[in-house]
Order: C-alpha cells, then structure tokens, then sequence
C-alpha cells in the first residue's frame, strides 16, 4: 500500500504514518524514554519499601549488609560502568556507520554483562549456603528482621539481573543486524534506543549498590549508632 | 476488492471493507481496526462482569446468605471488581474510542506505533484469558484490591493467576498509553497547536499520563505479592517485620490515579457531546484542557483516602484529606462548564445528548459523595459501606460508562457507517438512567445505615432498601442489553450515515467519510480556527422568534 | 516545514573524549563511595551516598544518554519521570516517619 514499506533492504524507510525520517526517528526516541520511565516507577515500588524498612529497622539492615561481598559488589559496579562506556561507544559508532566497531562494541558489552551475571551467580550461591535466602530455610542468628532485607536484596538485584538478561537477549539481533550493515550515519535508531535502556539499567545499579552492600561501613557489625 | 454496494457510484474501500480477511483483522496496525478488536474484547469482558453482578444482587435479595457459600460469594465479587476494572473499565474508552478517534482528531494517519498498538491488543488478550482461567480453575476470594497478607500468605485460591493476568493486562495499558503521548506531541496537523485540540485529545492526554506513570507501581506491587505467595520471600509478612499497610500504599498508588484514568476520557467525550449536540463551543475551553491534566497530577496526591483507618499516620491522613478536596476542584470546574455551555445553547434532544445529561448529573452525585469519604471523621463511619459501594458505582457507571455509551453512539456512524435505531435507543438511554438510580441510590442509604460492603448477609432492615437495588439492577441490565442489540443490529440492516450526520466540528466529521478510509486522509488537513467553531448565536435566534 | 512538530534536534554526535571522561568520573565516584562508606559521619553518610549516586546518574543521563543535547520535550519526559519517583518516594515516607514519630 505504502511507497515507503520498509523492507530488508531499507530499514530506514519512513513509514506512512510518519511525515519524515526526523520525525520518525524523534517519536522513537521519546516513545523509549517514555517506556524508560514505567522502568524509573516499576523499581520505584521496590525502593519505596526499602527505605520504609530500612527507616524501621536500620540496626538489622546493617548487620545483614554485611554479610554482601563488597569488593565483588564493587567490581560488579566497574563492570557496568565499563559496559555503559562500551554501549555508548557503539551508539557512536552507529552515528558514524563504522560496522565493525559497532559489532566489536556490542560484543564487549554483551560480554561485560555476561560478566556481571557471573558474578551475581557466585554472590547468590554464597548466600544460598549460608542460609541468607528467604524462605523456610532461612537463618540468620541473634537479628530479628534481617529477612527483609534479604527480601529487597534478592527481589531488587534479582529484578535487575532479569533485566540485564533482556538487554543481553535484545543485543543478539542488534549485533546479527550490525553485522550484516543495517545500521547507517542515517538510521542507527535500534542501536541508539537499546543504548538508552541498556544506560538505565547501570543507574538502577548505581543506586544498588551503596544502598545494599555499603550501609553501616563504618559500623562493626550488630553495633553501632541508630540514626 | 470491495464487494459492497452503495448509493455512491465511485465508492472507494474504506477500513472495514478494504480487506475482508481474518488475517487482514489480526494483523492490522489500522488504529481504527483495532479500535474495534478491543470494542468487541471489553464488550465481552462486561457482560462478564455485569452476570457477577446480578450473582452479587441476587444473593442481596434476601438477608440470609442463601444461594452462595460465603467463599463463593467473596469469589463473585472480587471477580466483578477484576474484570470490571481491569478489563473493562481501564482500556474502555481509551482503546475503543480513543485508538480510533484521536489520529482522525489530530489529522493523523495513524498513532505513533501502530505495531505496539496491535501488540496492545493481544497482551490484553493474554491478560484476560490468564484472569479467565483463574476463574475457571474456582477464582480467588481476596477482593480485586488483593489486600496482604490475606492474598500474599493465607487465601487458598487462585491469587497467582488471577494477579499474574491483571500484571500482563498492565502493559497492554502503558503501551497505549506511551502511543498516545508521542502521537499527540509529535504528529497533529499544521496548524494544530495545543488549545485548538478537541477536549477528548486533551483528556486522553492526562489519562496516558496517569497510565505511564502509575501502572507501573501497581505492576512492581503484584510482583511483590507474588514473590512473596510463590518463593516466600516475604515484604509484607508481619512475622518478619513487614507492613501490610505498605502494600496499601503501592497498591493505591496506582489504584487512586487509576480512577482517573477510568473517568477522564469519559469527560473528554462528554465535552465533544456537549459542544455537538448543543452546537456551542465549550465554555471555558482552555480553562477544561488544563482542568484535565490537574485532575490527572492532583489525582496522584490522594490515594491515602483508602487508607483512613489502616493505621496509617493521621498527619498523613489530614494531608491526604486536605488534596482530595483539592482534586474536586478541577472536576467541578468542568462540570460548571458543561452546564455553561448547555445555556441557551441548541441542545438537540438526541441520544448522545441524554447520556450526557445523565453524566453531568451522576458524575456530580458520585464526586460529592467522594468528598464526604474524603473527610477523615465521616470516612471512619462510612469506610467499607455500602456508602463507598455507592460512590465508586455513580461516578464509574453513572459516569463512565454513561459517557462510553453516549460516545459509543455519537460516533457510530462514523466508525460503521451506519445509523442507529434513534427511538429505541433514547429509549435505552432513559432506561438505564432509571434501572441506575434505582440500584445505586439506596446503597448510599444502606452504607449510611452501616451495612458493610462485601458481606453477603445482613440485617432484615436492610432487606427493602436491597430489594429496591435488586430491581434496579434488572432495569439496568435491559437497558444494556438494547444498545448491544439493536448496535449490532444496525450493522445490518441500518441505515447508511453520511460523513457528518451532527453536521459537528472536527477534523473526524469534516474531513473524513463514514466510514473512514484505511489511511484516514487522502491530503494531511490544515487547520486555521479552534476547536468547536459553530456559527455565532444570532443565526439562532431566527427559530426561537 | 510549518508542522507544530519539529523536534529541534541535530545529530549531535559525542566527541569520545567526553565518554571517557564521564567514564573516569565514574569510576572514581564509585571508589570515592566505597571508601566514604568507611568513615563515620553520623546521619550523613546516607546524604553523601545518595548524592554520589546521584551524581554519577547525572553524568549518565546527561552525556551517555545524550540528554544534555535532547529536544525539550525528552528532557521534560526525564525531569518528569524522576520528580514523579520522588513525590512516590515523599508521601509514603510521610506516613512512615510520621508513624515512627507516632509510635506505632
């Protein structure tokens, strides 16, 4: 019907609806940061009962955060800053249709995720045998309320690692896509939008991390002042 | 090609007929087509929830609780909660009406992604038949406000379904809501800048504001349950120190500004009723577009009010108390100036018109009654009564729906090409004005009296004022039954409507056939004057001499 | 063209050097974080925390997500979007620290 379908061939036709390529690709653009911003709500719920707990029962939160790993928290973190450094360094590649730094870039990233997964795996099996995960099983000696910070340390890192997952899933048809020469100086919008997404989940890290692993890092543990 | 016959010679194909295939229907990115996939959807979805309903007021009839099991009963009515809300309220207007109508507003060809918008549709779809199944398998008894930690730790029903469906069926609304908000900024024709948009863009505007920012924390809240009934990783587990109350706070988070989302694009359709059918511009028009985006970010500010007597903080009650008098301001506002508009306006005596008499009036009992709810000391005596029972129901039914129906035959011909049967339908209209009055006034009384909501036994003196509800209830279901009839009726054997049988304003009704063609616009329009630009008043006064 | 909906936005394309200098700025934020953690400073090292963080989230949006260059509508969208967290954030802390105050 359409004289501007697009097809294999032309990935960065304009569509019908769209009146040009400038407005198609802003609507884009902004129909992602819309989505970005259910994300910024969705992990807002989880943040909400973190601080209403934490507010509650500081001395327990404490004493349970130090049990987390710090140092491997704290690689965890350089990794995902190094992956958003790699992103972003893809998207510019895309802006100046260089295929094969925009695939090698993709590639790094996906594999610093991967990383960050891997090391997620090994904190969460040292949590598992120490009894640290909610459940029927759970154990945590001479603290009363510790499970729930358990309960937010999995359901929040949990819900991150799950979105890490997605983005690394979403980046395995960017990348056959890269490599085949679909993204141009003049479409690029795939590699662009998934950059914002992927920036986003190393934010919600980026408030992870202190808020779980480094409370009361001054404090030895089960002492310490209330405030 | 199009096989239809017509009284035009040159008939060209419109959306309906330029493809006639199953598949041309399942796979469309046609807002108009999809507009009608989910008319048919929640069409179902409310005869769902209307037979719960008269389940509900068929136990009510007697003060025994005689005809259910009280667990089964608790089934029922959250199960007419769920479906009504989640399923029919929420995506009603906004995804029937509006996915057809605002690219015709705007002078649009289609919305901003009309492949999310088809994706919207099949989550809801998966949505509801996730909930559906829930049902099937024996329900879930916790309410449709699923409170914990009766829901997270000891209801024996089906929680995890019937949640997990009402999680999917979230995102089918962000999504049309994230549409809505990129199309409305990005893609209105030359010339048509923000106050010269019709008031039910501006409405749909504020609704897809609430939907993005709200949904996603009542999406995060069921995620939260779940993890806590399925893994046992508890939040709200008072055992481990958690707070019941806090899943109130997530939960109407959403569930407060989710009320707007359900009445203000029934406002936004009750301003384009007015304006046509009394052929004035609407009074006050900039003063009504801000309105709907106050009531959308004030709406965000009271959802304490459902949490009066939780143990919530009562300096936080006094502050939520305080907003939600504040959010009656802006809906005031715009129900003054529907009235204003009506003066000496020409005020056609047409169906869309009776329902939207109807709104102004139930709208305006529902909204006072919120405000005695919203006082702290009246909520204590009222709170789960039937007084609350009775408000949601006048501003939900009385207004929403009310405005859902008088849109739904407003814009009929438009959407079918075809017009209704007039008589039956003022008919209809003055019926279900009745049958509503009948079955929702007395609950005010008895909420008044203390008979408390979701109990399916009562006092004996309560029994004539649920026998009044009962009745009611029976004039209502006829009188939503004809419109379903005689609708679909006249998409047979009505009469062919031509492009503008209100002769109204609008981009929809001047610039496009009934129905419209599959691209909406053969050239994009222009538009050079405002919104609702009937003739002056002296034209007029020539009948009324 | 006389559409109401241009964007106003140019490809503006990110000089690498300000990549790796949000990237250095993060990597020591992150180190600055860690060791700040250690220190004792009362009720305040929930404040310091949370301001790095936010910080850091700064230089995220601003230059890896390109808003620093965005429409005005996109930044509208972000401002939006983070107030919209806050005021989540203020009303039920509002009853919580009220219920703490409270006593129950």
């Amino acid at each position: 019907m359409s004289t501007h379908s697009v097809t294999a061939a032309n990935p960065a036709a304009v569509l019908h609806h769209f009146d040009t390529a400038e407005q198609q690709r802003d609507a884009a653009t902004l129909g992602m940061w819309l989505f970005l911003i259910t994300e910024v709500m969705f992990f807002g719920g989880f943040f909400t009962a973190y601080i209403c707990y934490r507010h509650y029962y500081y001395d327990a939160f404490v004493a349970a955060s130090h049990t987390l790993n710090i140092p491997l928290g704290a690689f965890n973190t350089a990794v995902l800053i190094c992956s958003s450094l790699t992103m972003a360094m893809a998207v510019h590649s895309a802006q100046l249709g260089q295929r094969k730094k925009i695939v090698t870039y993709l590639l790094l990233t996906m594999l610093l995720g991967a990383t960050f997964l891997g090391v997620k795996t090994i904190e969460y099996a040292d949590k598992f045998e120490h009894h640290h995960v909610p459940g029927p099983n759970f154990s945590f000696p001479g603290v009363e309320n510790a499970q729930l910070f358990f309960s937010l340390y999995f359901g929040m890192t949990g819900l991150h690692a799950a979105h890490m997952v997605v983005g690394i899933g979403v980046m395995i048809p960017l990348l056959l896509a890269a490599m085949k020469g679909k993204y141009t100086s003049d479409y690029y919008t795939p590699v662009e939008n998934f950059g914002l997404y992927w920036h986003f989940v190393d934010i919600i890290w980026i408030f992870l991390f202190p808020l779980l692993y480094l409370l009361g890092g001054h404090l030895t543990p089960g002492g310490g002042a209330q405030h | 090609m199009s096989t239809v016959s017509s009284t035009i010679p040159e008939a060209k194909p419109n959306y309906l007929t330029s493809d006639f295939s199953i598949k041309s229907w399942l796979l469309t990115t046609d807002h108009k087509r999809i507009g009608i996939l989910y008319l048919i959807s929640i069409s179902l979805m409310f005869l769902l929830g209307g037979i719960l309903a008269g389940l509900i007021r068929l136990e009510l009839l007697t003060p025994n609780g005689d005809v259910f099991q009280p667990e089964n009963y608790n089934k029922i009515f959250t199960m007419h909660g769920v479906v009504m809300i989640f399923f029919f309220l929420i995506p009603s207007i906004p995804a029937t009406l509006g996915n057809f109508l605002i690219p015709l507003m705007i002078g649009a060809r289609d919305l901003a992604f009309p492949r999310i918008n088809l994706l919207s549709w099949y989550i809801y779809l998966v949505g509801g038949i996730l909930t559906l199944s829930a049902m099937a398998l024996g329900g879930v008894d916790t309410g449709w406000t699923f409170y914990t930690p009766y829901s997270s730790t000891y209801s024996n029903t089906y929680v995890m379904l019937t949640a997990l469906g009402v999680f999917v069926s979230g995102f089918s609304s962000i999504l049309t809501g994230l549409n809505f908000i990129v199309t409305i900024h990005r893609m209105r024709a030359p010339g048509l800048t923000w106050f010269r948009l019709p008031l039910f863009v501006w409405a749909h505007y504020a609704t897809s504001l609430i939907m993005i920012l709200a949904t996603p924390v009542v999406a995060v809240t069921i995620l939260l349950v779940a993890l806590e009934r399925g893994l046992r990783i508890g939040f709200f587990d008072p055992a481990l120190g958690g707070d019941p109350v806090l899943f109130q706070h997530l939960f109407w988070f959403y569930s407060h500004p989710a009320v707007y989302i359900m009445i203000l694009p029934g406002m936004g359709v009750q301003s384009e009723l007015i304006a046509a059918m009394s052929r004035k511009k609407i009074f006050g028009y900039e003063v009504v577009a801000i309105s709907s985006v106050a009531i959308a970010v004030i709406g965000f500010l009271v959802w304490g009010h459902h949490m009066f007597v939780a143990s919530q903080s009562w300096y936080a009650g006094l502050v939520f108390s305080f907003l939600s008098f504040l959010v009656a301001v802006p809906s005031a506002i715009k129900v003054f100036n529907w009235t204003a508009t009506l003066f000496r306006g020409s005020n056609a005596f047409l169906t869309p018109m009776l329902y939207a008499y109807g709104f102004i009036g139930l709208f305006t009992v529902g909204g006072l009654t919120g405000l005695f709810l919203s006082s702290m000391g009246l909520d204590v005596h009222m709170h789960d009564t039937y007084f609350v029972v009775a408000h949601f129901h006048y501003v939900m039914v009385g207004g929403a729906i009310m405005a859902f129906l008088g849109g739904l035959h407003f814009w009929w011909p438009k959407m079918t090409g075809r017009m209704y049967y007039e008589p039956l339908a003022r008919l209809s209209a003055v019926l279900v004005f009745i049958g509503f009055n009948l079955t929702f006034f007395p609950q005010f009384i008895l909420g008044y009296l203390g008979m408390p909501r979701r109990y399916h036994a009562y006092p004996e003196e309560f029994q004539v004022l649920n026998v009044l509800s009962t009745a009611g209830a029976t004039v209502l279901a006829i009188g939503y039954l004809f419109p379903a009839t005689y609708l679909i009726y006249s998409l047979f054997k009505g009469e062919k409507a031509p492009a503008n049988p209100w002769n109204a304003k609008g981009l929809e009704w001047e610039q496009a056939p009934s129905p419209p063609p599959t691209f909406n616009f053969d050239h994009t329009p222009e538009v050079h004057e405002p919104a609702y630009a009937y003739a002056p008043e002296k034209e007029k006064e020539v009948v009324h001499a | 063209m006389s559409a109401p909906n241009g964007s106003g936005e140019t490809h503006h394309i990110v000089p690498v050097k300000a990549y790796l200098g949000v990237f250095a700025f993060l990597m020591a934020m992150t180190v600055l974080t860690v060791v700040v953690s250690w220190v004792d400073l009362g009720i305040f090292n929930t404040l310091v925390a949370m301001l790095i963080a936010v910080a850091k989230a700064v230089a995220v949006v601003m230059i890896f997500m390109h808003v620093r260059w965005a429409n005005k509508l996109a930044r509208l969208f972000v401002a939006g979007g983070f107030f919209w967290l806050l005021l989540l954030f203020v009303l039920v802390m509002m009853d919580y620290f009220q219920r703490a105050k409270l006593g129950y």
